[in-house]
Formats: structure tokens, C-alpha cells, sequence
């Protein structure tokens, strides 16, 4: 078994650190994006999120893969407006509770993403296709559960999932919004890339880097 | 004594404390809160102020809480802080937030338990056409009561607002006090949205039923609410 079959409490924090970096680093492209079909706020509410997480993670000392995910839906549930606090919350939420044990091996980062797919929809009442998050997640929670079935390591499963969530994003630039407020705009909404799709794909995207993948 | 706490979530702070006051005066003694806005106050809403406002209410010994959102996000929200919770006292209806919000404490006012609560609250749903077409079978005035203990009462309205929001709570509040079921005009008497409903005004007709073990004390305490106008001129 090499160090990245599974993955624990460390690469847990290197991920929470790298979902921090990556939407300060994004924040004005998912500005920009919500601005052309949303109301603007996306990227500076994860930014706020994702500040607050940093945080207080220091002061919270979290024991587990769980325990750290905990954190971050508590922390974006509380300092996220909008629907994305509740959306991403909730996935974190469900994501903490699949992650049962000291260590998250390929079949546990499908589970995890499973479980954060089934939060995002459980809130959002998204399909595939509505151009929301759910496009970026749901062929990441196939490509993880396909690496898990072919016997590849946790690592592998992040790269698959994180590959598939940057072209699920990428799907939802031709389409129509069906949720959300993008769905206002009917078919101007057309050309545009789901912000949530898209900061999704780079969440998912930390998670891969933080693994060494 | 049961009791059951309203949380009132909504995008906006003001409009969450407003309706905290317009329920208030139907539900004197019920734990009302408000958890509008977001942490600083801006519209949204808070993860932590629903929270806050839910766990308040059972510190504060509620038996149960219901918690009635606004829109959106709001909804999306407490759906969040109920997962987060996972109790079982603790329930969210998705109902119009105004109509479900009085009903709600007006039911809360008269006892009810957390299923009592939240399916009055879920009448709001219905809106107020349909609430008072299909609460009760429609009366027929001529009719003379036969069942053991029915009583009925035909009596005007004397206050000029006649069957307003404060008042349809009274009768609301009474009708689940006794243990009778009690129609007004053909509508459950228990439900303040079907009363209010009626749209009756001053100087209007009211034809009130009662039956069960408790039918005469109902019917009497009813009928001298109306007749005394509600204390309204």
C-alpha cells in the first residue's frame, strides 16, 4: 500500500487550505461569472466563507477527516449568503458523516462526493443538466466510484473526480438555467458558465492537489 | 403545560420582528421568534440566527419548535440548521410565511403539539378561498340540529370590523379550548385563516355550531365574544 491509497487528517487540512487559496485566487472569474447570470455575490461569499474556515481551524483542532469537514459546512452554513451557504453546507455536512474513520480510501472519496451530490440536491432540487452544481458533481461522484471499482487509490479517485467536475462545469456553458436565479434569464443565460459549477469544479479540483494527484 | 415556540425566518430582520408583533397579539403566550437578516444585518439569511432562535426556544423548555421561512434561500437555510440538528422536536413548514406564521401561533396559543402546530400552519398552504370552502361542509341554516348536544346560534356581528385577524383568533382560540367542534358560517371555527376568510364585517350574520360533549359552554363562550364585539367598539 503506497502513502496515497487512502487519505487522512492531513490531507484533509491541506484541502480545506487549498479550497481557501483557490476561490481567493478565482474570486474576481467567479465574480464576474454570477455577475453575467446571477446576482455577483458567489465569489466573494465563498471568499468570505472560506476565510472564516481558515479561522478557525486553527483554534478548533479537529481529530478526523470528519471533524474537519464538520467545520467547513458549519463555517459556510453561518458566513455564506445566499444559497450556496446552505448548498455547500449541507454537501460538507453529508461529506463529514461519509467519511467515517481515521482514513478515506478511493471507495470513501465516492462516498464522500455521493453524499455531498445527495446535500446539494436534497436542498437545491437540482438535476443534471438544470446548468447548477450538480453538473460538476455528479460525473465527479462516478468518476471517483469507477476508480473505487477498478481497485486505483484514494489519490486516483480525486484526480478522476476532479478531471470529470472541470468537464461537467464545462457542460453547463451551452445550456438554459432551470434553478436558481440564472433561470430568470432563459435563454441569455445561454454562453454563460454556472458559477456554481464552476467554483464546485475548483473545490473538487484542491482536493486532487492536496492528495498529491 | 405543552408548549410549542415559532421561529420566523425571513430575508428580512424587520419583516421577521413584524410578524413576531402581528402574531403576538392572536398568541400572547407563545415564544415567538424572529431570526431575519443576515449576521450584519444585511437582507439574507443567517445559518446562525435561525440556529440561535431554534435552540433559544428549547433552552427556553418548548416542547417542540416549528420554524416558517420566507423564501428561497431563507427556506434552504433552516432546512440546513434542521439537518444540522437532527431533532425531532424540530420542524420545518413550507408554507405562505404571514398566514402560516398566525395560524401557526394561534394553534401554539391553544396547546398544540408539534403536529397540531405545524398542520395548522400547513393550512396557510391551501390559501385563504380555499381554507374556507373546504374546512367544514357548508351549513345549511334551516337545518335543525339532531345530534345529541348540537347547538346552534344565530347572532350579528357588533364590533365594525366584525371577524378581523384579533378576533377570528379568539374564536379560534376558544373553539380549541372546549371539546366541541364548533362552525361558523359552515367553516371550522378552529381555524383563524377559514374565519378570516368569511370576510365577515360589521353588522354581518354569523351562524354558529357547536357539537360534542362540550357544545353548550363552546357555543356560549363564542356567542359572548361576538355579542360583547370582541371589547372592539
Amino acid at each position: 500500500m503506497t502513502d496515497t491509497d487512502t487519505l487522512g487528517i492531513d490531507w484533509a487540512l491541506d484541502w480545506v487550505r487549498g479550497c481557501a487559496a483557490t476561490v481567493t485566487e478565482h474570486r474576481a472569474r467567479l465574480i464576474d461569472l454570477d455577475r453575467a447570470i446571477g446576482d455577483g455575490d458567489h465569489g466573494e461569499n465563498l471568499y468570505r466563507g472560506f476565510t472564516a474556515v481558515l479561522g478557525k481551524l486553527d483554534a478548533a483542532e479537529p481529530a478526523t477527516v470528519g471533524d474537519v469537514l464538520k467545520l467547513v459546512a458549519t463555517t459556510l452554513m453561518s458566513t455564506v449568503g445566499g444559497a450556496a451557504g446552505p448548498l455547500y453546507g449541507t454537501a460538507f455536512l453529508r461529506g463529514a458523516k461519509a467519511a467515517d474513520g481515521p482514513e478515506v480510501d478511493a471507495a470513501g472519496v465516492a462516498a464522500v462526493l455521493e453524499a455531498g451530490l445527495g446535500g446539494i440536491v436534497a436542498r437545491g432540487k437540482a438535476e443534471v443538466g438544470d446548468k447548477t452544481m450538480v453538473d460538476a458533481w455528479t460525473p465527479a461522484a462516478a468518476a471517483a466510484q469507477q476508480v473505487a471499482d477498478d481497485g486505483g487509490s484514494a489519490a486516483q479517485a480525486w484526480r478522476a473526480a476532479a478531471d470529470a467536475a472541470r468537464a461537467g462545469a464545462e457542460t453547463t456553458d451551452p445550456l438554459v438555467a432551470h434553478k436558481g436565479r440564472a433561470s430568470y434569464l432563459g435563454e441569455r443565460a445561454i454562453g454563460h458558465r454556472d458559477p456554481g459549477a464552476e467554483s464546485s469544479a475548483l473545490l473538487i479540483e484542491a482536493a486532487a492537489v492536496a492528495a498529491g494527484a | 403545560m405543552r408548549s410549542t415556540s415559532l421561529v420566523l425566518v425571513s430575508h428580512s430582520a424587520q419583516l421577521a420582528a413584524g410578524l413576531v408583533e402581528v402574531a403576538a397579539q392572536m398568541a400572547p403566550d407563545v415564544d415567538l421568534r424572529a431570526a431575519g437578516g443576515t449576521d450584519d444585518d444585511r437582507i439574507g439569511t443567517s445559518f446562525e440566527r435561525v440556529e440561535n432562535a431554534v435552540a433559544g426556544a428549547l433552552e427556553n423548555g418548548a416542547d417542540a419548535v416549528v420554524v416558517l421561512t420566507d423564501l428561497g434561500s431563507a427556506t434552504l437555510t433552516a432546512e440546513s440548521v434542521l439537518e444540522m440538528l437532527d431533532d425531532d422536536r424540530v420542524r420545518l413548514v413550507d408554507a405562505p410565511f404571514v398566514e402560516a406564521a398566525v395560524a401557526a401561533a394561534v394553534a401554539a396559543q391553544g396547546g398544540g403539539d408539534l403536529d397540531g402546530v405545524a398542520a395548522a400552519a400547513r393550512t396557510a398552504i391551501v390559501g385563504f378561498q380555499d381554507a374556507a370552502g373546504s374546512a367544514a361542509p357548508p351549513a345549511d341554516p334551516a337545518e335543525t340540529p339532531t345530534s345529541d348536544g348540537a347547538v346552534a346560534r344565530s347572532l350579528t356581528l357588533t364590533n365594525s370590523l366584525g371577524l378581523h385577524a384579533r378576533p377570528a383568533a379568539m374564536v379560534a382560540r376558544k373553539a380549541a379550548d372546549f371539546d366541541a367542534q364548533v362552525s361558523i358560517n359552515g367553516v371550522d371555527a378552529a381555524s383563524v385563516l377559514a374565519l378570516m376568510a368569511l370576510g365577515l364585517t360589521g353588522g354581518a350574520q354569523v351562524e354558529l355550531r357547536a357539537s360534542g360533549p362540550q357544545a353548550v359552554e363552546a357555543a356560549e363562550a363564542i356567542a359572548a365574544d361576538i355579542e360583547g364585539g370582541f371589547g372592539e367598539s
